[in-house]
């Protein structure tokens, strides 16, 4: 073997190594590194019921209901198969709207209604004019979150 | 059979290549920066969503497709070096590293001022958002791993390993919203199938990714002079061409 072609193997060596190792540790730590649970997952009992944790879904349409005065609202979470209750208090981001994706931090009452202390929005990866969001949305074509 | 490969690899030749690329890149990176500014900041329509704070999709996104397309160019150079003992593969990769740390630090930046009005947060421990600050650890990693050695070959050969090893993070990056629950939404250009985004706004995006592209193209060829010259400083042809 030339030392060349040696050197070519420590180095495919090494990555092929560092690879399946990482590879590995993100198999184990599948759940720990996600940021957030969904509606399905809390359903089935593996968020955690004592601890803090977050959970995402889709702001069910109509769901949303303010108590005049204050700034306390409630709303349900979806995941198209489970559904989860959610209270909060404080000021909300500007892209919460029904239908909006976000993601809810905070804890689980015995009750089944999540208090979260922190509500954070998502937003997709599309990206169009209103016009053309407004045109898909009358033609029932590819519906936008608005 | 490799002789073309060194010929072509030795430091005169890549210092005099390196010249004439340069200018090009510069002149096809300010045509394209220039077009996709304008058309982009202001002729493409706003988002039916996000308003006008969209456009800073044109700077965010060419600075973190940069950031991980700087650090492959860093880590093949130093593989290339090590493999066949090519010392302008250092000299790349050295001139590289400090430009993908730029790239990956404007990336955060411009996320950061783009999550707090549109997530309600300038910072969360996203997947996308902590592998990409794990980018910027390994640049800094790489470029003092390479100065911390008294002998500059032996920092050379680390710096090259320590960045082989980091290019793992290359693809969780790209991959981390696919692969878990985030905060970050999926990729708008770089996937399988059409880009989800306007025509109207699609053009200067692409625009921006080429236009940095080339950007980084003329640094990278500018401060590969600079290493080069450095590096051989003690060489009949550097003696020659500054007429010492």
């Amino acid at each position: 073997m030339t030392p060349r072609r040696k050197r070519m193997l420590v180095v495919f060596g090494i990555l092929g190594g560092v690879a399946a190792s990482v590879a590995l540790a993100v198999v184990a730590g599948r759940q720990n590194i996600s940021f957030y649970y969904d509606p399905t997952q809390v359903a089935l009992g593996k968020a955690p019921a004592t601890k803090r944790f977050r959970i995402g879904g889709m702001v069910v349409k109509g769901s949303v209901q303010r108590k005049p005065g204050d700034l306390t609202v409630h709303f349900v979470l979806t995941d198209f198969a489970h559904q989860v209750p959610v209270t909060y208090t404080g000021v909300l981001p500007d892209l919460f709207r029904e239908g909006q994706g976000i993601i809810a931090h905070g804890t689980l009452g015995p009750n089944g209604v999540f208090v979260a202390d922190e509500v954070l929005a998502k937003h997709d990866e599309k990206y169009m004019p209103p016009e053309v969001a407004a045109s898909l949305k009358n033609k029932g074509g590819v519906k936008p979150r608005t | 059979m490799w002789t073309w490969f060194y010929k072509l690899a030795s430091p005169p030749h890549a210092y005099r290549s390196a010249a004439a690329m340069a200018p090009w890149f510069l002149a096809a990176a300010a045509v394209m920066i220039v077009y996709g500014l304008v058309d982009g900041l202001v002729f493409a329509p706003p988002d039916y969503q996000q308003g006008d704070a969209f456009r800073i999709v044109y700077v965010h996104a060419p600075s973190a497709w940069l950031s991980l397309f700087a650090y492959t160019t860093m880590a093949v150079a130093g593989g290339i070096a090590l493999i066949w003992r090519i010392k302008v593969g250092y000299a790349v990769a050295a001139a590289a590293a400090p430009i993908g740390a730029s790239f990956t630090l404007a990336a955060l930046a411009t996320g950061s001022l783009w999550g707090r009005p549109m997530w309600g947060t300038y910072w969360a421990w996203d997947p996308r958002l902590t592998s990409e600050l794990i980018l910027l650890f390994l640049y800094f990693g790489v470029i003092s791993l390479r100065q911390a050695f008294e002998d500059p070959a032996r920092g050379d050969r680390a710096a090259a390993l320590l960045g082989l090893v980091g290019v793992v993070n290359v693809p969780i990056v790209h991959f981390s919203v696919y692969w878990w629950n985030s905060l970050h939404q999926g990729g708008t250009v770089m996937r399988l199938g059409k880009p989800h985004m306007a025509p109207s706004m699609l053009w200067p995006l692409l625009a921006m990714l080429f236009g940095f592209m080339c950007f980084f193209g003329a640094v990278l060829c500018m401060r590969v002079r600079g290493e080069i010259l450095d590096r051989e400083r003690q060489s009949a042809w550097v003696r020659e061409l500054v007429g010492a």
